[in-house]
């Protein structure tokens, strides 16, 4: 099948890219998790509840919502902090993306090992700047705020296309479409992984630097 | 058309949109109540978790949307709305969102109502706890308080969004397609957040509002009364609303793996669920009650007694000069004055009428300093000063008097030369009959002599 993809942009300071991460992931992860199943016989489940907590961000002037899972949130938390740190550590340029991909394993024959097949995948794109003072961290804070607004609305929209989702599966099956490792929530199969972007040329990226700083001293 | 459609899943699916109507008017006015929201987890499923989300009941908002909605679901040309505004102490207001909750033609023969439409509901209650954080008035109700407060109305019929003003922005939070029609979510908001003093407030038609300080309610025919977005969910209701009375409003916990899947809802006799923010009465009892108009009672936050009570007692010792005795001690008797209600006679002595009684001065002259300075205006006594173990309390004793006293003794009277002289001549002139009288008793000293060997 077809793995529906969809990207995003943020320029955000380095401060602040971890919370713009965590609150694209989680608003992601969100729609995409649902209650623990319990099966029953005669082939039937009942689902566990999900809780939802509002987090404030401190960098950005912006809250977003969360699945309650302190498991959840951890790896998540894990995931862009390993990021956060090769962002930093690659240089002054500070580009990069991190992928969420949801997957369903498909059993193989032996020898072959279990097949991961994407039916969703959802890259953030990165671009690090640096202010050279407060107020423009100041701006910097509403206008990454007003950005993330608009990307949960994007999000939001393609989540209500209600194109495809895995078929739910049967007792033995559901560990192939669902994470069943966390104790609370169920959120469908996962995976993480980021890329940090080497400087294609001093030309493209001092352009860019220089486009949204010109959009900040707005 | 009717006919595709098994009486049982029009049934579950009128459930469905009943409760989700409802569940939407909570996550919307939660939203809105100026704090952050945090419900638990949990991976056994309960009987009350509809849509397999924790969502809180606020009694008071579910009573207001079935209210509204008066037994009526969503339909064609009937809506359901969410007004939210905002109320300045001043009394000016203004509209900022519109949420609605519509239904339209187009329907979707083929999809599984117990199942497809009950998850897309559920998905689209997502979709609205996260975008209702990103509108603009997340950002304002978060900041409610003393200057402003957020406030919410439900109605029911055709959308009205005029009173957003010009250029309202509209987002769309989604749609779940049913085989009798398309639910669909949106929210319009203003942009235009230049306030009341650039433009002229036009009170057409007037919304009632319940201000934060005042809760009356002047319910208005024509428009359902507006509602402050501040409820606390943790206080005691002084008014209770009915529970969940429809012993069918059980939620659908079961799923099929297999379909068509058979609903296998879990028993519905009196299963009602548990509402944590409910006091524990039984349906029955609830169903009786009438629905009361809000009032003070559930709603501690700002209550002007006690700060009047702080006030006056800190205008009461602001006034005060002199030393700190005084200052305690005008506390201390203004304290007393509050729950003692007899005359003050009792406590001071008629010995002094010069002095006032703190009290009675206190009473005479209300809000007053009281506190003396020496000087005889009616707003200022004299306070004796009652040390605090002074065991006397009928001869009040100054300390700084007592030790005078006790540092300047007078002298011994019989110490005093002249009358030591006067005396002396009396003694020597009464020796004789003194003498006579003892001898006559010779015979009782003897014995007393004979005692004290």
């Amino acid at each position: 099948m077809n793995c529906r993809a969809e990207v995003l942009e943020v320029s955000v300071e380095g401060r602040q890219v971890e919370e713009a991460m965590l609150a694209v992931l989680h608003t992601v992860l969100l729609h995409r998790s649902t209650g623990k199943f319990h099966y029953k016989k005669e082939g039937t489940y009942s689902i566990g509840t999900v809780g939802t907590q509002d987090v404030d961000c401190d960098f950005i002037d912006f809250a977003y919502v969360r699945v309650s899972s302190e498991e959840l949130d951890r790896a998540l938390r894990k995931a862009v902090g390993e990021f956060k740190d090769a962002l930093r550590s690659s240089g002054s340029d500070g580009m990069g993306q991190i992928s969420l991909e949801f997957y369903q394993k498909k059993k193989s024959r032996w020898p072959f090992s279990d097949e991961c097949i994407p039916w969703e995948l959802w890259t953030i794109k990165v671009n690090v700047v640096n202010l050279a003072n407060e107020q423009e961290r100041q701006i910097c804070r509403e206008k990454v705020g007003e950005k993330l607004c608009e990307k949960i609305i994007n999000i939001v929209e393609v989540m209500n296309r209600h194109e495809y989702l895995p078929k739910m599966p049967t007792q033995s099956e559901v560990d192939n479409v669902f994470d069943t490792s966390l104790k609370d929530v169920q959120p469908y199969l996962y995976k993480i992984s980021y890329q940090i972007t080497d400087s294609l040329g001093t030309s493209v990226t001092t352009t860019m630097r220089r486009l949204i700083k010109d959009t900040l001293a707005l | 058309m009717d006919t595709d459609l098994s009486s049982q899943d029009r049934k579950d699916l009128d459930k469905f949109i009943k409760f989700f109507a409802l569940k939407t008017v909570q996550v919307i006015v939660q939203a809105r109540l100026g704090e952050k929201i945090c419900t638990r987890s949990s991976s056994s499923p309960t009987g009350s978790d509809w849509f397999n989300l924790a969502i809180k009941d606020i009694p008071e908002v579910t009573h207001e949307a079935k209210k509204a909605l008066a037994g009526q679901l969503p339909a064609v040309g009937r809506s359901m709305c969410v007004e939210i505004s905002l109320k300045t102490s001043e009394g000016d207001s203004m509209e900022l969102e519109i949420w609605c909750l519509e239904m339209n033609e187009k329907c979707d023969k083929e999809i599984k109502v117990s199942y497809t439409v009950y998850n897309r509901l559920s998905l689209l209650l997502k979709s609205l706890l996260a975008i209702t954080r990103v509108t603009p008035a997340y950002r304002l109700s978060r900041k409610q308080g003393h200057e402003y407060v957020i406030l919410y109305r439900i109605y029911f019929g055709e959308v009205q969004l005029s009173g957003l003003g010009e250029g309202f922005q509209t987002v769309r939070v989604g749609t779940v397609g049913t085989p009798v029609g398309t639910i669909t979510l949106s929210c319009a908001y203003r942009i235009n957040l230049a306030f009341m003093s650039t433009r002229q407030f036009e009170r057409t038609p007037p919304i009632m509002g319940i201000i934060i300080d005042h809760f009356v309610d002047r319910p208005y025919p024509s428009s359902s009364p507006m509602h402050p977005c501040n409820y606390r969910a943790g206080e005691d209701n002084g008014a209770v609303y009915p529970s969940v009375e429809d012993s069918q409003e059980v939620c659908t916990t079961s799923f099929s793996t297999s379909p068509p899947s058979q609903l296998l809802g879990p028993g519905k006799e009196g299963g009602v669920p548990p509402v944590p923010s409910q006091p524990a009465h039984g349906t029955q009892a609830d169903q009786e009650r009438m629905c009361t108009p809000l009032d003070g009672v559930h709603y501690s936050a700002a209550t002007p007694s006690s700060s009047e009570d702080t006030e006056t007692v800190s205008n009461s010792s602001e006034g005060k000069s002199g030393s700190p005795h005084d200052l305690l001690e005008t506390i201390f008797i203004r304290k007393v004055g509050a729950f003692v209600n007899k005359p003050i006679n009792q406590v001071n002595p008629p010995d002094s009428p010069e002095t006032e009684s703190p009290l009675q001065g206190s009473l005479h002259s209300e809000g007053s300093s009281g506190s003396s300075t020496g000087n005889t205006h009616d707003d200022f006594v004299m306070i004796d000063f009652k040390p605090a173990f002074s065991k006397d309390d009928i001869l009040p004793m100054d300390l700084g008097t007592f030790y005078r006293e006790f540092q300047n003794p007078p002298q011994l009277s019989s110490l005093s030369i002249d009358i030591g002289a006067q005396s002396m001549a009396e003694d020597l002139d009464s020796l004789p009959e003194k003498l006579a009288v003892h001898e006559k008793n010779v015979k009782e000293f003897d014995a007393f002599v004979e005692t004290l060997q």
